[in-house]
C-alpha cells in the first residue's frame, strides 16, 4: 500500500516536472514531421515492396502475384534492362565528368583571382534555370541542321553531330546538358577551398611542397568530405534522370531505338500511362535496393579517401 | 646565367634575376587562369545568351545561317503572342505557380522551424532515435516512394489538385529540418539557457531569440525551396492532369508539344519562365551562394 501511494505520488511529481512538460512539447513540436515520415517515407516503402508482389490498377484491390513482375522485369520484357543501361551509362558520364569540371573550375576560381563572384555567379546561373526551360533550350542549341553547337563544330572543321536523334549520341547529349548545370557543385567546391587554413599550405611550402604535392596533400585530402558529398547526392540524382529527358522525348518515349529511356521514364511509362502499379512498384523496388547498395559502397569505401579534421587532431 | 661563369655574382642580383624570372611565370599562371575563365564563361552564358537572342527573333530569322546574336528587326511581339498562346495561359500559369511555391514554402519554413528546435534543444524519449531515422529518410530515392503515395492520394481523392504539392510542406522535410537543427546548435546554449533560467517558454525562446539569430539559415532554407516549387517539373506532372492547374514548368512542357517548331515563341517562353529566377537570383545573390556553402559544407 504505502510503496504503491509512493509510486503515485512521484508519478504525479514526474508529470509536472519541467523535464516532463518538455518532452510533451517536444514531441509535439516534432509531431508534424513524425507524421510525414512515417506516412510519406516508411510507408511508402514497405507499400512498395507489397505492391511491387501484386499486379495492381488502383480501380481493383491488388491481386497477389507473388515474383511475377520481377520475374518479368528480368526475362522477357527487355525494356528495364534497356532503361536501366541508359540511366547507368547517363551517371557514369554525368557524375565524375560533373565533378571534375567543378573541381577544375573552383580550383581556378581559388587562386585569388579579380572578379571572383562575378565568374562564381557565371557558373552558377545555368544551375537554377528551370529544367523544362533549360531542356527546350538544349533541344534548340542541339538542333542538327541549324544549331548553334552543330554550328559551332563545323565551323572548327569538325562533323555534324546527330545529337538527340541518333541512339549513338543521345546519351552523351544528356551529359553535355548536366555539365551546363554543374554550378551548383563549383559553389560548394569554392567554399570548401576557402575554409582551408593558410598555414598548411605554408607549412607544406616549408617543407618544400611544391604545386603539386600540395594539392594532393592537402587540397584533395580537406576537400574529400565535400567530393563524398557532391558523389554521393550525383549518384542518387543522376540514376533518377527524367526530367530533362522526358521533354526532349515528348513524353516518357525513348527516343532513337529507345536509346534515351532513361529507368524512371519506363518506370512512369508503367504507372501513369499503363496504371501498371504493381509493375512499376517492382521497377522502383530494384532501383532502391540499386541506389541502396551504391551509396552503402560509397559510404564504406569513404575511410579509405575521405579525411576528416577531427580525425587529423586526434 | 652570365653570373655562373664568371662566378663573382653578388647576391643582390642573383635574387633579382631569380624574381623577375619567377614573376614572368606568375604572369604566364596568371594570364592562362583568366583565359580559360573567360572562355569558360562564354561556354556557360552563350546558351542563354541565344535563349534571349532567339525569343526576339522574327519568325524567319530564327534559322538563318550563318546564326547571328542580334536580333534584326526585334519582335517584341513574340512575348505577347508566347504568353498567351494555347496552352500557356501565363497569368494563369503564374498564378497556379506561385499558390504552389508561396504556399508550400510557407509550409515548409514554419513547420521545419518547430521540428529542428525540437531535435536541436529539447529533450524526450527517442529523439536521438527519430533523427537517425531523418538522416536516413534523406538517402530514400524519391522514385520508390512515387507510386504508393500517387495511390494514396488518388484515394483520398486529392489528384487533380494543388494538395499534394502544398500540404506535404506543411509537416516538414528531412533536408531542410537537418540544416535548420545544425544551424540552431551553432547558436550558443548560454543564451537559450539564461532565458529558460529567467522563466521563458520554449515557444518564446524560439521565436525571440532563436529565429532572429537563425535567419540566415531561414532566408536558405525558404529561398531554395521556392526555387524548387517554381522549378518542379515531375510533381506538377503527376498529380495535375488539368490545364487550369497548370504550373508554369508544365505549361512550357505542353508548350513544347504544341508548338515545337517555333523556336522564337518557345525560346521566348522559356525566357518568361526563367526570367523570375534570374530576378531572384540577382537579388538575393548573397543568401544563394552562403547559402549552398551552408548546405555542401558544413553539411
Amino acid at each position: 500500500m504505502e510503496s504503491t501511494q509512493k509510486q503515485r505520488k512521484s508519478l504525479s511529481q514526474i508529470v509536472r516536472t519541467n523535464a516532463f512538460k518538455e518532452a510533451v512539447l517536444g514531441i509535439l513540436f516534432a509531431l508534424p514531421w513524425l507524421i510525414r515520415l512515417f506516412v510519406m517515407n516508411i510507408y511508402p516503402i514497405i507499400a512498395a515492396f507489397y505492391y511491387s508482389l501484386t499486379d495492381y490498377d488502383i480501380l481493383n484491390a491488388p491481386r497477389w502475384v507473388g515474383f511475377d513482375n520481377y520475374i518479368k522485369m528480368f526475362t522477357f520484357d527487355k525494356l528495364p534492362m534497356k532503361a536501366l543501361y541508359n540511366s547507368a551509362y547517363y551517371s557514369l558520364g554525368a557524375v565524375p565528368l560533373g565533378l571534375l569540371l567543378a573541381l577544375f573550375l573552383a580550383l581556378l576560381l581559388n587562386q585569388k583571382i579579380r572578379g571572383l563572384s562575378f565568374f562564381r555567379s557565371v557558373f552558377f546561373i545555368p544551375a537554377i534555370v528551370p529544367a523544362v526551360a533549360s531542356s527546350v533550350l538544349w533541344l534548340w542549341l542541339l538542333n542538327p541542321r541549324v544549331g548553334l553547337i552543330n554550328y559551332g563544330l563545323t565551323s572548327i572543321g569538325l562533323p555534324r553531330v546527330p545529337w538527340l536523334s541518333s541512339a549513338t549520341w543521345i546519351k552523351p547529349a544528356f551529359i553535355l546538358m548536366s555539365l551546363w548545370g554543374v554550378g551548383w557543385t563549383v559553389v560548394i567546391f569554392v567554399a570548401a577551398l576557402q575554409d582551408i587554413p593558410r598555414h598548411l599550405y605554408e607549412a607544406a611550402e616549408i617543407d618544400g611542397a611544391g604545386t603539386w604535392s600540395k594539392f594532393r596533400g592537402v587540397t584533395l585530402p580537406l576537400l574529400s568530405p565535400a567530393i563524398l558529398f557532391n558523389l554521393v547526392i550525383g549518384i542518387i540524382g543522376s540514376l533518377q534522370i527524367f526530367g530533362p529527358a522526358f521533354i526532349i522525348n515528348r513524353g516518357p518515349t525513348g527516343g532513337p531505338q529507345n536509346a534515351g529511356l532513361f529507368y524512371v521514364m519506363y518506370l512512369y511509362q508503367q504507372a501513369f500511362q499503363y496504371i501498371n502499379m504493381g509493375y512499376a512498384s517492382a521497377l522502383s523496388v530494384i532501383i532502391f535496393l540499386i541506389i541502396l547498395a551504391l551509396t552503402l559502397l560509397v559510404f564504406r569505401s569513404s575511410s579509405l579517401w575521405v579525411f576528416y579534421e577531427s580525425e587529423g587532431r586526434k | 646565367m652570365s653570373q655562373d661563369i664568371t662566378g663573382s655574382v653578388t647576391t643582390e642580383t642573383y635574387t633579382d634575376s631569380k624574381l623577375t624570372g619567377y614573376r614572368v611565370t606568375q604572369l604566364i599562371q596568371r594570364g592562362a587562369i583568366y583565359l580559360i575563365l573567360i572562355i569558360a564563361t562564354a561556354a556557360f552564358l552563350i546558351p542563354l545568351v541565344w535563349m534571349a537572342s532567339t525569343s526576339l527573333k522574327a519568325k524567319q530569322n530564327v534559322m538563318a545561317m550563318p546564326p547571328t546574336f542580334i536580333p534584326d528587326p526585334v519582335m517584341w511581339s513574340n512575348y505577347p503572342v508566347a504568353m498567351t498562346s494555347p496552352g500557356f495561359d501565363f497569368p494563369v500559369l503564374l498564378k497556379n505557380t506561385l499558390l504552389y511555391a508561396v504556399l508550400e514554402t510557407f509550409g515548409i519554413v514554419i513547420s521545419c522551424i518547430l521540428v529542428a528546435y525540437s531535435f536541436a534543444r529539447m529533450r524526450w524519449p527517442g529523439r536521438d532515435f527519430f533523427f537517425i531515422l531523418t538522416l536516413a529518410s534523406m538517402m530514400i530515392p524519391g522514385v520508390v516512394t512515387l507510386v504508393p503515395l500517387f495511390v494514396m492520394f488518388s484515394r483520398m481523392g486529392w489528384t487533380n489538385s494543388m494538395l499534394p504539392l502544398i500540404v506535404p510542406g506543411f509537416f516538414g522535410s528531412a533536408f531542410n529540418i537537418f540544416l535548420l537543427r545544425q544551424f540552431f546548435l551553432g547558436i550558443p546554449i548560454e543564451l537559450t539557457e539564461a532565458a529558460r533560467v529567467d522563466g521563458a517558454s520554449h515557444w518564446r525562446i524560439l521565436w525571440q531569440i532563436v529565429v532572429p539569430l537563425a535567419k540566415p539559415a531561414i532566408a536558405t532554407i525558404t529561398l531554395f525551396e521556392f526555387l524548387f516549387c517554381w522549378t518542379d517539373f515531375m510533381g506538377p506532372l503527376i498529380y495535375l492532369n488539368r490545364e487550369s492547374l497548370f504550373t508554369l514548368s508544365l505549361g512550357l512542357y505542353a508548350f513544347r508539344e504544341r508548338w515545337q517548331i517555333r523556336y522564337d515563341l518557345m525560346m521566348a517562353a522559356a525566357m518568361v519562365v526563367t526570367l523570375p529566377i534570374l530576378i531572384l537570383f540577382f537579388m538575393a545573390q548573397r543568401t544563394f551562394i552562403e547559402g549552398i556553402a551552408l548546405t555542401g559544407v558544413k553539411g
